[in-house]
């Protein structure tokens, strides 16, 4: 006896169990993120020292005098052009999956591709901006503020990372399934798009609430 | 997908089968009957494992500072010099035993053992939605049990801080509790996977005609678990992940300013919350107890309805009140914290919200109790050990109310009541519906029964030991002994008037450990000499019982796909000749309902 619902849709709920149970990770996951954001505003407003930039600190980086206040040293056009490739790679991972639905499998292997090479760049980016902290000294135990950025940026990584080794995959030996099952193939690919749409999606909350706020 | 081609694709499976490796078959099985045994068999060693933990701290309490006899010796210099325990030992006893008898035992028996080999059974389906996620959820499990074990074994020890890990104590703390928060991460994972997959399972899986009104109540224990279990177990990873990047790279998520220790102030960058942790492990850790009570009312449920031959009172109310219990635990956390200075503003809401959650607990139990009304019970062992669980709970839920209150919980907040509320709801009232549970499936799961006259060897004196323990709790907890004391209270004027039960309740503690070889003897003699049963030999009506005694393992669990006719608990249906009617039994009566296709129901849940 075979599980059923692995590739058609259960006429009640209307979905497949990948992307019922996707679905269901990812309100745990918004669980996660909750709690992560939740504790940063809870740090921020219990502290009034929280934001500002301790005194060491300012001299090491030659700041001059008077007060300074975080994110005054985080890197605004970099996270910037991270926010654009993380949403153009949303969209070329719907378009991988939209190829697949068109029976078009080369062009899925292109967009896919596209959004692994994205998601890289994404990391080479993050990569730059880490070393440019940790060479001005800048770690987490230096103030809470920093604790909270590399917590959440780097929780936000590893599910990058993540996307990178599930899209991989897909990509690569996972492909094979087009062959034999291409609809349960088509199905992964979405399931693996609405992680990665999750993982864009945090980005975006994670951009302004850390860098402009 | 047809049934006719359901039942194709299992013969061959079927065939194929003895071609598995041991390996693939047994220990990296992709079954659900498998791997729930394996995470049985792992949590009923960790609960022994948990509870011996225990048994060496009653002996501290209860003769502080004499050697401990004959093992004394094993414990090592580091933590029982010449026997006599340390006070770092006794405080790495107290949070290991917290931690092991909730994460590593009584959740992985009650949601791993009973939801993996149960529900799928129940509803019908050939396995669980997710085979290899199943797998790996026990595994990653497992691998969470071995690093709390290991962490034993580290310089310093196993964590110290209790097993709710308050900082700035566990901040400072020895290197175990960065091993226990490391095998904390691996357990939230686990559990994660495990709730997907059973909610998915119930939602697709199944059976024709089994709608959701029509599941076993222990089905929507399970559904509503999952559901806690997937949404309260984020925000601790969460709080996890600050304590050990506090704990590693030195940062102060938890660290206040000026904390001094030991005369010196400790050189962090300060302007952390304390309070942030506990508010984040008490948004897991209260739903974590309804976690561990939900499946043990759903188990208490079958085995009720199953030895009274009646279908169970207000089987609507119960559902519609676990629903509602799963939603309110979410927003009760805070009643931990009274005692904080979190404010009274906060407490008063918190408060409301407790008194508020009692209800559908009442409910549950109420309509438990009034399935008995008029009933003419069959007492087998695992109806007594469910009988038992009904005033064990009710005590258990009604002393929880004086510390859901603000104004008494001043008094009675960290004594010794506390333990005996928390422990009451838990160990005779959980882990008496677990043994209730394992009486009542092991013919299922071995097609053999369990010896009932050591199954009543094992039930009565537990009944009594265990209350040997928890009910003097109560007594020197209102005397305002803490619960954290090394020496049990001995140098404590307030505590005296108290301290002479202490040897009574150790006593009761060892004797308890005895009443168990019964249990523990049974459990192995019966699954070979164990009397031979049919398939149904509780003359059961839901699914799991129309599957072969010992159900062949590999996916497709029933000879031929069974559909669903009626409610689950039709039992002494009028005009009708048995006393029972299965859920598959297409007989027709006057009372019949007409059958409704899944197609026709949505998936509703709170």
């Amino acid at each position: 006896m075979q599980i059923p619902y692995t590739v058609e849709e259960r006429p009640d709920t209307g979905l497949y169990n990948a992307k019922l149970g996707v679905w269901l990770f990812l309100a745990s996951e918004v669980m996660l993120f909750g709690a992560l954001f939740s504790s940063y505003v809870l740090l921020r407003t219990g502290d009034p020292a929280f934001m500002t930039i301790p005194h060491a600190v300012a001299e090491a980086l030659h700041l001059g005098e008077g007060a300074h206040r975080w994110p005054g040293e985080l890197n605004v056009p970099l996270a910037f052009l991270n926010t654009l490739v993380l949403i153009f790679s949303s969209v070329t991972i719907v378009m991988s999956w939209a190829s697949l639905r068109l029976k078009q499998f080369g062009k899925y292997r292109l967009w896919m591709g596209l959004t692994i090479l994205c998601a890289l760049g994404f990391m080479c980016i993050k990569a730059v901006e880490y070393n440019a902290k940790f060479s001005h000294g800048l770690f987490p135990a230096t103030s809470n503020f920093l604790g909270i950025y590399f917590a959440l940026t780097g929780l936000h990584a590893l599910h990058v990372i993540g996307g990178v080794v599930v899209n991989g995959y897909l990509w690569g030996p996972g492909a094979k399934m087009w062959k034999t099952e291409p609809e349960r193939f088509t199905n992964r690919v979405e399931v693996a798009g609405l992680y990665w749409h999750f993982v864009d999606l945090v980005w975006i909350f994670l951009f302004p609430s850390l860098y402009l706020l | 997908m047809s049934v006719l081609e359901q039942e194709e694709h299992g013969s061959d499976e079927r065939a194929g089968r003895h071609k598995e490796p041991f390996w693939k078959r047994y220990i990296f099985s992709q079954d659900h009957k498998v791997i729930g045994i394996q995470y049985g068999f792992t949590a009923l060693c960790f609960l022994l494992f948990g509870f011996s933990l225990m048994l060496l701290m009653r002996w501290q309490l209860a003769f502080p500072g004499k050697p401990i006899p004959v093992i004394g010796g094993l414990l090592g210099a580091d933590n029982a010099p010449g026997g006599i325990m340390l006070p770092e030992f006794y405080n790495q006893l107290g949070a290991m035993h917290g931690t092991i008898m909730v994460f590593l035992a009584i959740v992985p028996l009650a949601v791993g053992a009973f939801g993996n080999y149960v529900v799928p059974l129940q509803i019908g389906a050939p396995d669980m939605a997710f085979p290899k996620l199943n797998m790996a959820s026990y595994w990653v499990y497992f691998l969470g049990g071995v690093t709390m074990f290991a962490s034993f074994f580290v310089p310093g020890g196993a964590a110290n801080s209790g097993w709710t890990s308050y900082p700035p104590l566990s901040e400072i703390a020895t290197q175990g509790q960065t091993w226990w928060l490391v095998g904390m991460v691996f357990l939230i994972t686990s559990s994660l996977l495990g709730s997907v997959n059973f909610i998915v399972t119930i939602f697709h899986l199944r059976a024709k005609g089994l709608t959701l009104m029509r599941l076993p109540f222990f089905v929507w224990s399970q559904l509503v678990t999952a559901f806690l279990l997937l949404l309260a177990f984020p925000p601790l990873e969460a709080a996890g992940v600050f304590q050990l990047m506090d704990r590693v790279f030195g940062t102060s998520f938890f660290m206040p300013s000026g904390l001094v220790v030991s005369g010196e102030v400790v050189e962090v960058a300060g302007g952390g919350s304390p309070l942030l942790w506990q508010h984040l492990f008490w948004f897991l850790a209260h739903p974590e107890v309804y976690v561990l009570i939900l499946p043990a009312l759903g188990i208490v449920a079958e085995v009720i309805a199953n030895n009274t031959r009646k279908p169970l009172w207000g089987y609507k109310s119960m559902v519609y009140a676990a629903v509602f219990l799963g939603f309110m635990s979410f927003i009760v956390w805070a009643h931990h914290m009274f005692l904080t200075g979190m404010g009274t503003t906060i407490s008063a809401f918190f408060q409301t919200t407790t008194m508020i959650i009692s209800i559908p607990s009442v409910v549950i139990l109420t309509a438990l109790l009034m399935s008995l009304w008029g009933a003419s019970i069959r007492f087998t062992t695992p109806m007594l050990f469910a009988l038992a669980f009904l005033p064990m709970f009710g005590i258990g839920g009604l002393t929880g109310l004086p510390l859901g209150l603000s104004g008494s919980d001043i008094h009675l907040h960290d004594t010794y009541y506390v333990i005996g509320h928390f422990h009451y709801v838990v160990a005779p009232g959980t882990i008496f519906a677990m043994f209730a549970g394992i009486y009542y499936w092991f013919p299922k799961i071995t097609g053999r029964k369990m010896n009932d006259f050591l199954g009543k060897l094992h039930f009565y004196p537990s009944f009594v030991f265990i209350n040997m323990i928890f009910m003097p709790m109560f007594l020197q907890g209102l005397a305002g002994v803490s619960r954290r004391l090394w020496d049990g209270g001995e140098q404590y004027s307030h505590a005296q008037g108290g301290l002479h039960w202490n040897e009574f309740m150790s006593w009761g503690a060892w004797l308890l450990l005895v009443a168990q070889l019964p249990f523990i003897f049974n459990l192995f003699w019966s699954i070979k000499k164990g009397k031979k049963v049919d398939s149904n030999p509780w003359q059961a009506t839901t699914l799991e019982w129309a599957a072969a005694p010992s159900p062949p393992i590999g996916h497709g669990n029933f000879a031929e796909v069974p559909v669903v006719y009626r409610p689950a608990y039709e039992y002494s249906v009028p005009d009708h000749p048995g006393d029972y009617l299965a859920q598959n039994d297409p007989t027709e009566t006057p009372t019949e309902t007409p059958i409704e296709t899944p197609d026709k129901t949505s998936g509703k849940e709170g």
